[in-house]
This record gives C-alpha cells, sequence and structure tokens, in this order.
C-alpha cells in the first residue's frame, strides 16, 4: 500500500512516502519558513526520486493538529483534495500522537507538548501497554500548571517530548522532579513517517476519515467566537 | 517518473506549436474573503458551473468578516463545494485542462485554502496551476456577459477596493487610480454602522437613499487631475455631522443622510470615469465588484453612457458579488498565454493588479 503522509500542522514540514512498511523517503524541515510556498514542490520532488505518479497512491495521511492554525489548513486541505481528486482513502493522525509514538517503548506515560501561548499547552498522555499503544488522556490545551498536576497523580515517570518542552522544562521539573523524564532534539517533531504508518494501522482497522467533512482539530474556538460567546452570556 | 514541474514546462513549449481543438474547460476557485467559490468555465466565456457558498449569516453576528471564522469554513467547505461544481457541469476531473485558483489580494488565511487545494488538484491530475488576481477576476466576470472589447476603461467597487483600471488588451491592466484610505464599499459599511443599519450595510443603504433627498451637504475627495480615491474624509463628515445633529437634540432622517453619502460617492465615481473615458478615448466602460449592484451608481452610470455614447456593462448581481466564475474566466486567457504557475505560488494578501500579465 502506497502512502502519502503529511505535515504542515507546527514549524515542523514534514513529508514522507511509505509502501509496504517501508519507507521510501522522507523530508522533515524544523524551520519557521513559510509552508504554503515549500509543501508541493517538495512532494513533486519526492515523487520524482521515488518515481511515483500520484496515481500510484492509496492513502493519504495527514496531520491533523493540533498546532499553527494556518500551517494545519494547509496540509488537511492539500491532503483532504488530493485524496478527493484521486478518489483514495484518508486518514488523519493527531500531531500529538505521532510525536509521542517516537518513544513507544518508553515504560511510563508519554505527554506530547506544543505551545499554546499564554502558558498553555497542547497535550495529551499516550502510553504502550503489552504492545497495545493507548491514548490515556485526550489531546487538549490546557494550563501547563494544571497539566503537571493532572499527571502527577498517576505516579509513574512521565516523558515530555516536543521541541516547545524547553519553554516549561523549568516548571514541569519544579513540580514533578525525578517522575519528569526528557526526550533528546533528534526525536522531538513529529515524523511524517509515523504519520504514514499510524494513518496505514487507522486504515487497516477501518478507521478512515470522511474527505470531505474532515477537518483540522484546533482543539480551540477562534478567538472571536470565544468573544462572542462570552458576550452573549452577558 | 519526470517530475510535474517539467511536465508542465514540456507541455507548455509543445502547446505553442499545436493549434488547440476543443472547447478548453478551467477550474476556478475563489476563496479570498468570505465567499467558498468553484467553477467550471468552458473557452472564457462560457459558465457550466459557479458555485458560490457565502458565510455571510455566519459573519453578521460579528458585525464583518473574521478573519480565523473564514479560513475554518473555507476548509470545511472546500471539498463538498468542488465536488458540486463538477456536478453541476455534468463533467469528471478529467475534462479539466487547467485550475485557477486567487492568489491576492484578500485574507491570507482564506487564500490559503484555495490555493492548497488548487496545488493538491494540479498535481495529482498532473495539469497546468494558474494563479489569478482577484480584481481582473472582477473585471473579467463582464467577459462571462458580453466579449470585452478593447480598449477599455474598468470601475472596480467593492468592500475591499476601488480602482479605475485601463486595459488595451487580454490581460493588460493599467491602475490609473485607487483608494488612498477606504475601499467605498468600507465607507458603506462604516456609515450603515453609524446610521445603525445591519451589516452588511451598502444594500441598505443604497435602499434609503432611493427614498431621500441629497440634502445635506458632504464633501467630494480629490476632485482634481487625479484618477486617486479617498472615502474616509466622507465616512468622518457623516459621522460628525450625525453627531453634531445629536447634540443640538436634533435628528437627521436617515434617508436624506443615505442620499446625501450617495451621492457624494457617486459623484466622484462617475466624475473620474467619465475622465478616464475622456482621456484615453475608449468607447467600452465597464463596472465590476459588489457595489456594481448599487442601484444610484448603476442608473447615474447608465445615462452617462447614453449621453456620452460608450458602452456600459455591468454583469447580473450573482457576477458582481465574488465568484469562481470570474477567476476561471481570467485563467482561460492566462493558460492560453502560457502564463502558468509553479506549485510554489502562494497567497499574497496585498497583491498590486500586474501590469502586463
Ligand atoms: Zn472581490
Amino acid at each position: 500500500m502506497k502512502i502519502l503522509a503529511i505535515d504542515t500542522s507546527t514549524s515542523v514540514m514534514g513529508v514522507a512516502l511509505l509502501d509496504e512498511n517501508k519507507v521510501y523517503a522522507e523530508v522533515i524541515t524544523n524551520l519557521k519558513k513559510n509552508h504554503s510556498i515549500r509543501l508541493m514542490p517538495i512532494i513533486d520532488q519526492l515523487f520524482h526520486e521515488v518515481n511515483w505518479l500520484p496515481n500510484d497512491i492509496d492513502l493519504i495521511a495527514v496531520a491533523k493538529g493540533p498546532g499553527s492554525y494556518t500551517g494545519v489548513r494547509i496540509g488537511v486541505t492539500t491532503a483532504k483534495t488530493f485524496a478527493w481528486a484521486l478518489h483514495i482513502p484518508l486518514v488523519g493522525v493527531s500531531t500529538l500522537e505521532a510525536l509521542a509514538y517516537e518513544h513507544y517503548h518508553f515504560m511510563g506515560y508519554i505527554s506530547p507538548i506544543i505551545d499554546a501561548r499564554r502558558g498553555q499547552v497542547y497535550t495529551g498522555l499516550y502510553q504502550s501497554n503489552d504492545n497495545r499503544w493507548e491514548n490515556v488522556g485526550q489531546d487538549r490545551i490546557i494550563l501547563l500548571s494544571d497539566w503537571v498536576d493532572v499527571v502527577r497523580e498517576k505516579k509513574d515517570k512521565v516523558l515530555f517530548i516536543g521541541d516547545d518542552v524547553t519553554l516549561h522544562r523549568e516548571k514541569i521539573e519544579q513540580a514533578m522532579g525525578e517522575a519528569a523524564v526528557f526526550s533528546y532534539p533528534a526525536f522531538q517533531f513529529p515524523r511524517p513517517s509515523i504519520i504514514g504508518m499510524l494513518g496505514e494501522k487507522r486504515m487497516e482497522s477501518g478507521k478512515i476519515d470522511n474527505t470531505f467533512d474532515f477537518t483540522p482539530a484546533y482543539l480551540q474556538l477562534a478567538e472571536a467566537e470565544v468573544k462572542w460567546l462570552e458576550k452573549q452570556k452577558g | 517518473m519526470i517530475s510535474w514541474k517539467k511536465e508542465m514546462d514540456l507541455n507548455k513549449s509543445q502547446r505553442n506549436n499545436r493549434k488547440l481543438d476543443g472547447p478548453i474547460n478551467i477550474l476556478g476557485i475563489e476563496t479570498s474573503c468570505d465567499e467558498t467559490s468553484v467553477a467550471v468555465v468552458q473557452d472564457g466565456e462560457r459558465i457550466l458551473s459557479n458555485v458560490i457558498s457565502s458565510q455571510i449569516d455566519i459573519h453578521k453576528r460579528f458585525g464583518g468578516v473574521v478573519p480565523e471564522v473564514a479560513s475554518r469554513k473555507h476548509v470545511e467547505g472546500i471539498n463538498f463545494i468542488l465536488q458540486e461544481a463538477l456536478e453541476k457541469a455534468d463533467l469528471k476531473l478529467d475534462d479539466i485542462h487547467a485550475i485557477a485558483v486567487t492568489y491576492g489580494p484578500g485574507l491570507i488565511g482564506a487564500l490559503l485554502v484555495g490555493i492548497a487545494a488548487a496545488k493538491a488538484i494540479a498535481f495529482a491530475k498532473r495539469i497546468p496551476l494558474i494563479g489569478v488576481h482577484h480584481i481582473a477576476g472582477h473585471i473579467y466576470a463582464n467577459h462571462l456577459v458580453k466579449p470585452l472589447q478593447y480598449p477599455l476603461i474598468a470601475l472596480v467597487v467593492s468592500g475591499g477596493h476601488t480602482e479605475l483600471v485601463y486595459m488595451e488588451d487580454h490581460l493588460q491592466f493599467e491602475v490609473l487610480g485607487q483608494t488612498r484610505d477606504d475601499a467605498a464599499g468600507e465607507a458603506y459599511d462604516k456609515v450603515a454602522r453609524a446610521i445603525q443599519l445591519p451589516y452588511p450595510g451598502g444594500p441598505h443603504i443604497d435602499r434609503l437613499a432611493q427614498k431621500g433627498i441629497p440634502s445635506i451637504p458632504l464633501p467630494r475627495a480629490l476632485m482634481d487631475d487625479s484618477f486617486d480615491f479617498s472615502f474616509s474624509g466622507l465616512k468622518s463628515a457623516v459621522v460628525n455631522k450625525l453627531h453634531n445633529a445629536e447634540q443640538k437634540g436634533e435628528t437627521l432622517n436617515k434617508e436624506d443622510v443615505a442620499a446625501s453619502f450617495q451621492e457624494s460617492v457617486v459623484d466622484v465615481l462617475v466624475t473620474k470615469t467619465i475622465r478616464a473615458v475622456d482621456e484615453k478615448r475608449v468607447k467600452h466602460v465597464i463596472l465590476a465588484g459588489g457595489v456594481a449592484a448599487n442601484q444610484g451608481l448603476r442608473s447615474r452610470l447608465k445615462e452617462k453612457s447614453v449621453e456620452l455614447g460608450f458602452d456600459l456593462t455591468i454583469p447580473p448581481l450573482a457576477l458582481c458579488t465574488d465568484n469562481a466564475a470570474m477567476i476561471a474566466s481570467v485563467g482561460y486567457f492566462s493558460y492560453l498565454k502560457g502564463d502558468w504557475s509553479d506549485l510554489d505560488l502562494n497567497g499574497i494578501a496585498g497583491l498590486p493588479l500586474p501590469k502586463d500579465k
């Protein structure tokens, strides 16, 4: 099964081509550069190098967020329109899950972190139990200070992963002490090959997304909506 | 396999040596503001479908378009609208020759959704991608009514722009003048708010103006040799008059305020258009953009066209507001010219009209 995986949901841009559990190509940049300009030329180049045509693709996997609103829309719109144009299935994968999955073998809980400003983070809780990968704490936006209280309750080691962990590392260490574990720079960003792999698993278990309805997981309302709702309450 | 880019370059060079046979179908995509629209247009003039999904009801409660909300809605709707446009045109994606998409000016987040969709289709189906300027689109809305005759003067007025454009031939735009501050439509919305009319205010002011008398003296800005416009002073003058009246315990008749404001706007727009017609010696004037629906502006331009003997084209309402058919029409001429875009096409919020494109 030939898979195209795309991620533009954070400052990381990733594209991967996979087939039969083999990663043929993977490009990752971790730059705050324009995803809109760079995404499609890189996809074109990878197809050319791997010698595939768009028609060969059987599945599109895309990072659905959370992350940058504008960024995630570029990847999601590209992916769902590509799937629509070629009549192939689409699977969305949580950016946080992709980030966590790199540490599949970690014994304990995994908390992927994407900064959401004003002391907030996008995060969730993942764990592999007897080789079964599980999402044990839903993706959410939460104040980091509240989140450390939540995970401390688990009374187990928690691995914090993501480029943005550095922004909060001090606070995490203060709150959690020895229970907090940190990752390495090479594993700090979501990899598109993992998004492709997780996408394939989802598809095999029949969990494909509806191409038409599919939208990013923003995890929060637009600011104008929040203000409007507050005004209604009076 | 050769890359998409190489293949397009080859297509382009081969096209130049070959006569085009059969009709050319262009799929247009427009998401620059709060309308998600997809259209299929044949040979730049025949609309096979033009699906427009307006978000106006969603933005009404905010009193204006909220960019983040608009961008989210575009992503939610884009594939439904693509599908509907193909079905209404009774075509398959394989029947499409090229994808045309608005790449500016407009709300950047909103533009990027349309552009991402356009690129994905162009790449997946290995067909050309064509970036189109939104104002060029408004002008070409007229080509869908009646073939453009050159040279011409186009007056483009909408919520986002006020421009006077001279054209000698297809895709050759010379901007004679534009607004130095607010767009005409923007001034309409602001004045409407000042007299407590709902958003969007343009149609309401137009309706009230028909019943009122333009009895309140208001300024006409930049009535010198310049073709540029300015409407923010006029808007402030209206607000001041309302304020002064209120302080004196008087109330101005809303209909008269609307009529006086509209009179001033129409006066400036028409006077400058006529002077451009005269200076450039053209026989054809076209009106474009959302404000082209305005009755006051339409009837004054019609009077002048009879009096001075020039042809006037005003598109029907559905083609005045943002739509993808107008983008596909421009796309057709760019397609013929080989003026194609690369996959690095980006959205540009403040894109100027290309002089010779
Ligand atoms: Zn417009």
